[in-house]
């Protein structure tokens, strides 16, 4: 753990525009600049993300749930101390400082966490039409980022909020249909196989969410999980 | 300085043309093409290797498309994972020739629009051939799952979008960028574990190894561990993006920053268009100098907010709601009575630099004036009530509070112009090869698509057009002639690249300075926005200000005052001669 006094923080910046004047700081004064991930800066890319007092991304003076990048410092009095950590879990090793692997996160996706549909071989897009109810509850929980805030947030560091996200985009659309029970299976297992802990419903995963995945995406995967032991698809 | 000639800082170069396109009616050049390009038989592709620099939209839509028809792919990228890049923010939609609105829309109006739209400066064939596939890609991405906005039938819902008359935008919420790229995503996670696509994350290209006249590799530093390394294949595709990033605040991701088509271009392969920035006039105003990266709202905020700065500069640090409405000066209204606040893209954003620039800019001082003017919703909430307003702007007015710390619905929202998107980028031929054979430009990183200005909800559709189905279509053409001459690390030309990229990091490490990288970021980003920006004059154009002497003494890297220079003007294809070369085509 080490102390770093950031001063001229103005209320306007960001959480990383303040990590950037200190590090502008070290880097003057021939100290090592702390690592932390970051890219597009506007909250929708997933990259960034720090445990900031105890919270994954922080707790803004806002209402909406941010991602670290969007959260400022008007949130934090002047004069506080910040505690900053890494996300801890398992299945999330760190490399260095601030920044964690979260290729565990790929690997599920490749486990099955797509439609298998090769280029050029699409039907006309209205050949399938969908309801705009199951077209709704697809995308909300597509909106999932791959931040790995809810695995960072769980006391089991369980990646089951991203994981059912998934499911439960592609189990809402006709072209998920064929591949739904295979893929319920493989997912889990490779869940189980990167050392993501079980869920035990909790609920801390959907409350940090910066996308606000709701909770009962994990009831979707569950209730597609149990029926996919009573089909012959996938193993 | 003063007396340097023009011609010291560029060469002019042999005239290019595109020899790939067939000749014939336009209409009918991409299915010749398609049948006259050589083939390459399923069971040879497994013997060849493709290596793709990029995960957005048309560098994941090519790996996964290019892996499943059979090719060895190996993809890279800067961030931790292939689903980070910076396609990922795009808001508002993408276009295609449908017609599902029944509204005379076709293939031909798609390809029309957009050629106007880019004031006449594209590449006629490759517009075409963009609103030809169009259709195609909306059908891929349903097919994959991408949740696109629908009506109660279960049908696709469409949007209207500037600068056309016909509702031919597909959207996903404000979403869209981000569902089509997590299906391209998807699509190439799908190839990884298939094992065609071999996936390198947190690697950033820093050379091209061009290898007896073709491109055969790439030399990458590895950000977690430092490791040069050489990269070899058959063919080498760049799906890097644009250049926003040299103006130092864009709406671009941090990590963008061009490097690879600026070794490409180093490397030979020409520059097209490169003046060609699109500026969006509704982001989010800077508000210190501790700044890093800006943020666009959408330009439909435009249809109910007026647009004003105070009359008098003695008011700018006022309260707004305490200036009265005869002391407004409502300038987009009052300059162009016709259009109001409508007015197209660059000439908002002209003219809110204009009343800054007079010192009527509202908000914080950055620097030593306040760049910003007010939105002001306060007559549209009288008019439609509060409740109507945030149906329509609920998201961007929460966006903005979050932000700023402002309520928009009690005091005007603060916008200025900032830099967004780049029309230019490393040339190409009909093919999307570039002028070094073998090295391909898909997406934002090529110059062929856009013309002088991009219309809205095209930068979508033509990274996805180029990634599904151009670059598959195209690149076998040159892989029917492989496989090459045996190539690895001990290749004279692969050992020079080696040499020279560790030469250039040995030599700024070596450097010793006193200054921050950022700090010559900055400071030379300043001087683009400042003289290359919205407004270009022929004396600020000038090198004597350019090449700012701070920068050019530069502790930390000498040569960038020249660098970006070079990329304004040292190309055969670049902005100022566009004109003579669009006659060429």
């Amino acid at each position: 753990m080490v102390t770093y006094q950031v001063q001229d923080v103005s209320p306007d910046m960001s959480f990383l525009e303040m990590l950037d004047l200190l590090n502008e700081d070290l880097t003057l004064k021939n100290e090592e600049p702390i690592a932390f991930d970051h890219d597009c800066r506007e909250g929708i890319c997933g990259m960034c993300g720090v445990v900031i007092n105890g919270a994954a991304h922080g707790r803004s003076s806002s209402p909406v749930p941010t991602t670290t990048c969007q959260l400022h410092m008007r949130s934090f009095s002047d004069g506080a101390t910040i505690d900053v950590e890494p996300w801890r879990a398992g299945a999330f090793p760190v490399i260095k400082d601030l920044v964690v692997d979260r290729t565990a996160f790929d690997r599920i996706i490749q486990a099955g966490g797509f439609i298998s549909a090769n280029t050029g071989a699409a039907p006309d897009a209205h050949a399938a039409p969908v309801s705009k109810i199951m077209a709704d509850r697809a995308f909300d929980a597509a909106t999932c980022i791959g931040c790995g805030a809810c695995v960072a947030a769980c006391p089991n560091g369980s990646a089951m909020l991203f994981t059912s996200a998934k499911i439960t985009h592609l189990a809402m659309l006709p072209q998920g249909q064929p591949e739904r029970f295979s893929r319920v299976k493989s997912m889990v297992a490779q869940h189980d196989a990167e050392g993501f802990g079980g869920c035990t419903n909790i609920g801390e995963c959907s409350a940090v969410c910066p996308k606000e995945i709701p909770l009962d995406v994990i009831s979707q995967l569950n209730r597609d999980l149990v029926a996919s032991l009573f089909k012959r698809d996938g193993k | 300085m003063s007396t340097a000639n023009p011609t010291d800082f560029f060469v002019v170069g042999d005239e290019i043309h595109d020899t790939k396109a067939p000749a014939g009616p336009i209409e009918q050049k991409w299915s010749t093409r398609k049948f006259e390009a050589k083939l390459v038989n399923p069971a040879n592709r497994r013997k060849l290797s493709v290596i793709i620099v990029g995960t957005g939209l048309a560098g994941g839509a090519a790996a996964a498309s290019l892996g499943e028809a059979g090719y060895n792919v190996l993809n890279f990228c800067y961030q931790d994972s292939p689903r980070r890049a910076h396609s990922i923010a795009a808001q508002g939609g993408i276009n295609a020739a449908k017609n599902y609105r029944n509204d005379n829309d076709s293939v031909h109006r798609l390809f029309y629009d957009t050629v106007k739209g880019g004031d006449y400066r594209a590449r006629e064939t490759n517009v075409h051939r963009l609103a030809e596939v169009s259709a195609n890609i909306i059908d891929q991405c349903v097919a994959q799952g991408v949740p696109f906005a629908r009506e109660y039938g279960g049908l696709l819902d469409n949007r209207s979008f500037g600068g056309v008359q016909v509702q031919r935008t597909f959207y996903a919420r404000g979403q869209t960028g981000q569902q089509l790229l997590i299906g391209a995503y998807q699509a190439l996670e799908r190839q990884v574990a298939a094992g065609t696509v071999a996936m390198y994350n947190r690697h950033e290209m820093l050379e091209v190894i061009v290898a007896d006249g073709r491109a055969r590799g790439i030399v990458t530093r590895n950000m977690v561990t430092g490791a040069i390394e050489s990269w070899f294949a058959d063919a080498v595709v760049l799906a890097t993006g644009g250049y926003g990033n040299v103006f130092f605040l864009s709406t671009n991701a941090m990590g963008c920053n061009v490097t690879a088509n600026w070794r490409a271009h180093r490397k030979g392969a020409y520059f097209g268009n490169p003046c060609y920035t699109q500026i969006h006039p509704t982001c989010i105003p800077v508000h210190g100098e501790s700044q890093s990266k800006l943020t666009l709202m959408s330009e439909s905020l435009r249809n109910d907010g007026r647009i004003w700065v105070p009359k008098r500069a003695e008011d700018c640090d006022k309260d707004p709601r305490q200036i009265s409405e005869e002391d407004r000066d409502y300038y987009l209204e009052r300059i162009y009575p016709a259009f109001g606040n409508l007015v197209p893209r660059d000439i908002a954003s002209r003219q809110a630099k204009n009343m800054c620039d007079e010192g009527r800019g509202v908000g914080p001082k950055v620097g030593d004036a306040r760049r910003g003017v007010y939105l002001d919703f306060s007559e549209a909430i009288n008019r439609l009530g509060r409740d109507a307003v945030a149906s329509r702007y609920g998201n961007l007015f929460d966006m903005y509070a979050q932000i700023t710390g402002e309520n928009p619905y009690e005091t005007p929202m603060r916008i200025y112009p900032a830099v967004h998107y780049t029309m230019g980028g490393l040339w190409v031929d009909y093919d999307l090869m570039s002028s070094i054979t073998g090295l391909y430009v898909t997406g934002q990183a090529n110059f062929s698509d856009h013309g002088a200005n991009r219309l809205g909800a095209s930068a979508l559709m033509q990274g996805l057009a180029d990634g599904y189905f151009v670059l598959p279509n195209t690149i076998n053409d040159y892989l029917a002639g492989a496989p090459f001459d045996k190539i690895d690390e001990t290749h004279p030309a692969a050992v020079e690249a080696m040499r020279v990229v560790q030469e250039r990091i040995d030599r700024l490490l070596a450097v010793d300075g006193d200054r921050t990288v950022d700090s010559f970021h900055k400071e030379l980003g300043h001087i683009m926005w400042e003289y290359c920006g919205m407004e270009r004059t022929e004396q600020g154009s000038h090198p004597r200000h350019r090449c700012h002497p701070q920068a050019a003494r530069g502790v930390l890297e000498p040569r960038q005052g020249q660098r970006h220079e070079r990329g304004l003007q040292s190309d055969p294809g670049a902005g100022r001669t566009s004109r003579r070369l669009h006659g060429a085509w």
